[in-house]
Formats: C-alpha cells, sequence, structure tokens
C-alpha cells in the first residue's frame, strides 16, 4: 500500500495527488460497507415485509385462487369492528401490567441500587437468572401457583380477597385461572425483568450526595424521593414504561396460557386468523393497525415525557 | 411496638424490593420442585408423588432433545450473524459522520420498537409469496433480524465511551491501521460485542413469537413446550428447564469468582 499521508512532504506534490484523492473516497465509503451487510439484512427481512403486509391487508382472494391487490379497504372496517373488544383488552391488560411492573419494579430496583450494599451483585444476578429457564415453561408454572384449590387460591378465597376481585369482575368465583387476573399477572410476571433493568441503570447513576444534600436541607426522605430521586429517575422509567408495554400488547402466550377465551388478546387473534384460519389479509389489517396504534402512542409518550435521545 | 414501626418504615423500600423478588424466583422454585413429580396424568400441574425418574431420563420424551437441539443450533448461529453484521453497523454509527445516520438509527431502533407479532407475521407473508420453504433457514433468518438491533445497541454504547486518544496514541507508536485496531480497538469493544453476543443467544434460544410464524413444521425448544401445553406436559421440560437455570448461574458464579481473583492478583 502506498504510504500516502496527509503530512507527507510535499516534493513533487501534482504527483500524489491522485492516490491521495483515491484513498478519501475509499475512506468516505467505508462507513457504508460496514453498513451494508446489516442495513440490507433488515431492509429486506424488515421493512420491505411491513410494506409487503401492507400491500397484504388490502388483498382480496383466497389461498386456492391467490390473492389480488384490489384496494379492499373493507377488511380495515371489518377487521376493527369485529375484533374491537380484543384491540380495547390489549390496551388495558399491557396498561395495567405496566403499571404494575412500575410499582412492583420500583422499590427492587430502589434496593439494588442504594441499599444492597455487597448484596448488590447477588440480587442482579437472582433478577436476571430467571431468564434462563424458557419463558414458557415459567409462564405454565404460574399454572401451577394459580391452581383451583391451590394454596394461593385458598389464602386468597379466605381472605375474602376473591370476593372483593370477584365483584370488580377480574376474577371468576374461586377461580383465579382463565380470569383477567391470571392474564395480568402472567404479563407482569413476564416482562418485570425489562422494567427493573431500565430502573436500575437510571438510579444507579443518581449521585448519592444529592440525597444527603437534599436531606440537610431539611428535605424528609419522601419529599428527597419525589424531588430529587424520581425526576433523575424519569429515563429508566420511560424505557422501562415502553419495554414492558410494547411486547404486553402484542402477546399471546399468557392470554393462550392462563386465559380462557373471555380474555383474548389482539395477538391472539392475529395468531389464529395467520395460522389456522389463513386469512392474511384480516391478520396484515389487524397487525398494521396494531402497529400503527403503538407507534403513535409511543411518539406521543417520548413527546410528553421530554425524552427524545432516548432513540 | 414503636421501635417496631420505626423499623418497618425505615426499610419499607428493602421488603417490598425483596417481595418482588420472590415473586420474580417463585415461578423458578416451582419448576425445580415439580421436576421430581411423578404426575398421574398427562400434565404436570398437580403433585403427586416424589421421583427422579425425569432427572435420569431428559430425553425420554419423543422430539424433546431433539428440539433443544436445534434450538441451540439456531441461536449458535443467530448470535454470530448478529453479532458479525451488528457490530460492524455499531462502528459505523459510533465512529463516521454521514448523510444516512437518522435513517439507520431509525432502522435500528424500529424493531425494538414494534411488537413480535407484526414482525412476525409481516415476515411469515413475505415467505409465503415468494413460495419459500418455512424451517430452519426462515428461522435463522428472522432471528438474526430480530437480534441485530440489540447488538447494535450493545456495542455501539460502549465504542462510543471509548476515549479516542488510546487509538491517537497506539498511531504515535507507529502501529498500523490494522495493528491499532487488532490491539487497542477491538479488545475495548470486546465486553460490548460479548454483551450483544450473549443477549442475542438468549433472545434466540427463547423466541417463540417470531419462531411460531416462520417455522413451519419445524419444532424448537419453545415450540415444543408450547406443543406440550395443549398435549400433556412431560416432567422433563421442567428437568430441561431447571438444568438451564442451574447451568447459567454456575457461569456467573465462575465469572465472579474469575474477576474477583484477577482483581486481587
Amino acid at each position: 500500500m502506498a504510504t500516502v499521508t496527509p503530512d507527507a512532504p510535499p516534493a513533487d506534490a501534482p504527483v500524489q495527488q491522485a492516490p491521495v484523492r483515491r484513498t478519501a473516497v475509499r475512506k468516505r465509503l467505508v462507513p457504508y460497507w460496514l453498513l451494508l451487510p446489516g442495513i440490507l439484512w433488515l431492509l429486506v427481512f424488515f421493512a420491505a415485509p411491513l410494506v409487503y403486509q401492507a400491500s397484504t391487508s388490502v388483498q382480496t382472494g383466497s389461498l386456492e385462487e391467490g390473492f389480488k391487490v384490489t384496494w379492499h379497504l373493507q377488511t380495515y372496517g371489518d377487521a376493527l369492528s369485529e375484533y374491537y373488544p380484543q384491540f380495547l383488552r390489549s390496551v388495558l391488560y399491557a396498561a395495567t401490567a405496566t403499571v404494575l411492573c412500575l410499582l412492583l419494579g420500583y422499590p427492587l430496583a430502589y434496593l439494588i441500587a442504594f441499599r444492597a450494599g455487597r448484596w448488590r451483585n447477588l440480587l442482579m444476578v437472582l433478577v436476571i437468572a430467571p431468564f434462563f429457564t424458557s419463558f414458557l415453561i415459567r409462564t405454565l408454572a404460574w399454572k401451577t401457583i394459580l391452581s383451583d384449590g391451590g394454596p394461593v387460591v385458598g389464602a386468597l378465597g379466605s381472605l375474602h380477597v376473591l370476593d372483593v376481585t370477584g365483584y370488580l369482575e377480574i376474577t371468576a368465583g374461586q377461580r383465579v385461572l382463565a380470569t383477567p387476573l391470571a392474564v395480568v399477572c402472567g404479563l407482569t410476571y413476564n416482562f418485570l425483568p425489562f422494567m427493573i433493568l431500565p430502573l436500575y441503570t437510571s438510579l444507579e447513576r443518581i449521585d448519592g450526595r444529592l440525597h444527603e444534600a437534599a436531606g440537610d436541607l431539611y428535605a424528609r426522605p419522601v419529599t428527597t424521593f419525589r424531588k430529587v430521586t424520581f425526576p433523575l429517575s424519569m429515563p429508566g422509567v420511560v424505557a422501562g414504561t415502553l419495554l414492558t408495554f410494547i411486547p404486553a400488547s402484542g402477546d399471546y402466550i399468557n392470554a393462550e396460557l392462563l386465559g380462557s377465551t373471555d380474555q383474548k388478546m389482539i395477538g391472539n387473534v392475529i395468531q389464529s386468523q395467520f395460522l389456522r384460519v389463513l386469512d392474511y389479509p384480516t391478520a396484515a389489517a389487524l397487525s398494521f393497525i396494531l402497529m400503527a396504534a403503538i407507534l403513535a402512542m409511543v411518539t406521543v409518550y417520548i413527546r410528553k415525557s421530554g425524552t427524545e435521545d432516548l432513540v | 411496638m414503636t421501635a417496631l414501626t420505626r423499623w418497618i418504615r425505615r426499610n419499607l423500600v428493602v421488603i417490598a424490593g425483596l417481595g418482588t423478588l420472590a415473586y420474580l424466583i417463585l415461578p423458578n422454585v416451582v419448576v425445580l420442585v415439580f421436576s421430581f413429580n411423578k404426575p398421574n396424568g398427562r400434565f404436570n400441574y398437580q403433585w403427586q408423588r416424589f421421583s427422579t425418574d425425569a432427572w435420569t431420563d431428559p430425553c425420554g420424551v419423543a422430539d424433546l432433545c431433539g428440539s433443544l437441539s436445534l434450538s441451540l443450533k439456531i441461536a449458535v448461529w443467530a448470535t454470530i450473524g448478529a453479532t458479525v453484521l451488528g457490530t460492524m453497523i455499531a462502528f459505523a454509527l459510533a465512529r463516521y459522520r454521514f448523510r444516512a445516520r437518522p435513517a439507520v438509527n431509525s432502522l435500528i431502533f424500529l424493531p425494538m420498537a414494534m411488537p413480535e407479532v407484526v414482525m412476525a407475521a409481516s415476515l411469515a407473508t413475505l415467505f409465503l409469496n415468494m413460495g419459500v420453504d418455512f424451517g430452519f433457514w426462515t428461522i435463522l433468518i428472522a432471528h438474526i433480524m430480530f437480534c441485530l438491533s440489540f447488538v447494535v445497541t450493545a456495542v455501539k454504547a460502549r465504542v462510543m465511551s471509548m476515549d479516542p486518544r488510546l487509538e491517537q496514541a497506539a498511531q504515535d507508536l507507529y502501529a498500523s491501521p490494522a495493528q491499532t485496531f487488532v490491539r487497542v480497538t477491538l479488545p475495548i469493544a470486546a465486553p460490548g460485542i460479548a454483551a450483544g453476543a450473549l443477549l442475542s443467544f438468549a433472545l434466540s434460544f427463547d423466541d417463540f413469537i417470531i419462531t411460531n410464524f416462520n417455522a413451519g413444521s419445524t419444532v424448537t425448544f419453545p415450540m415444543f413446550v408450547w406443543g406440550s401445553a395443549q398435549r400433556g406436559t412431560p416432567v422433563q421440560i421442567n428437568v430441561i428447564g431447571t438444568a438451564m437455570f442451574a447451568v447459567a448461574v454456575l457461569c456467573v458464579l465462575v465469572g465472579q469468582l474469575a474477576g474477583a481473583r484477577r482483581k486481587r492478583s
């Protein structure tokens, strides 16, 4: 390789100009060569399918005769009017699970960040380790935990909790399985680590002296939390809620394993339309609506919470 | 009494945090306990009596170990693919200014902000219309696709926080660009690359939704568990789940001990 560097002695400058320019061009192309294979992969297998799906959603036809683009927008209307309960349920369940994750995850993240001392690493391992048992196996374990007549249901029954939840229609009779409570419990459980990890990351960055300073200025612990700790952990709260809400809203595993037909979410509908009914236009329309709804909600949420540097 | 209430109030966050931890760990305990169960019917949901049958014969169920090795194979290849492609993108984003940067950034971010079922259905639609046979390759392609973004994020963060003076110092000491990259840049970026690779492996190995749509009749381990929820859950899946948990915890502990020893010496 010709060792042409910008600070080489300009003895015969005109002769050297050409190679200099060629290396400059080659250097400018380096990032594009690095990007090419990965970006191509994402364009072909992520972006193109989304466009393709948008076109599928306005096709009509059958599996035998093939599908044709007919701009049949009616599919969207039919899909929405038939499956809006599942849409609403998905948003409701996912939002409830997200709030529960925040309420349950915050104390644990706070504990690990500020109070754990030399137990910190062990606690982190305990948060991450359950991941290594396939989540489907762990979700099935909830079937055992919440089984009819089991200790959990028995305790909730004798404490009359089931009477209250039954009145609120989130459980039915002396059962927890196959009720909204079981599905939300499973969703909360499955996505809790996605809340805890970003919360922990943002809490851990907080300078402990800020707490001391707040205390020195006569702030009570609650005030310190409200005015110092919580605002500083906002990036973690935003990231955590997104990481929980987005996968929860499209999930169909918890509803399938822990719920009954009355708890089906939009993911269940898309899955059965695609894999069982083989109605591809409807499946495409539903997943397109889900995608649009999520992207709209996420955009508004990120704007409102003022952390656009997240992306 | 007031001392007790004061203690509780002071340690409220500890109590609540440990409660959450118990909620997180409880299913794993159940999986462990029920790996020693001997159920009466086809389903392993109710405790009957103690038995080590499943542990002595973990592959005793048809297709279970086949699906497990398929999942491992896919996870290894998906990790290699996603780590190589993702690291290249991360270096391009962290080191170079170019016009398409914002577009590339959003293309990396979008797969992470998309419900899995949407990606799964759209990719399967594409394969279906191109007449591709579903199986090993379609699963692998899908897994590399959704792991890529996570590798990019992990590696980019590490490369961005690298002190550029280290590389300048290497060049001042007459290291060629290639030497600088291999001796300086790569070792510093290694923890980010390792984190991305580990995440890819875990995501790919445990993926269900995208695989469900793109596997055809090929059965990975999560697909096997899903099917068994309908047909009858063999005790062996609890054995595999517990063993994976134990191996992972062991790896972490060995890593921690090695790290502690290196720090001491």
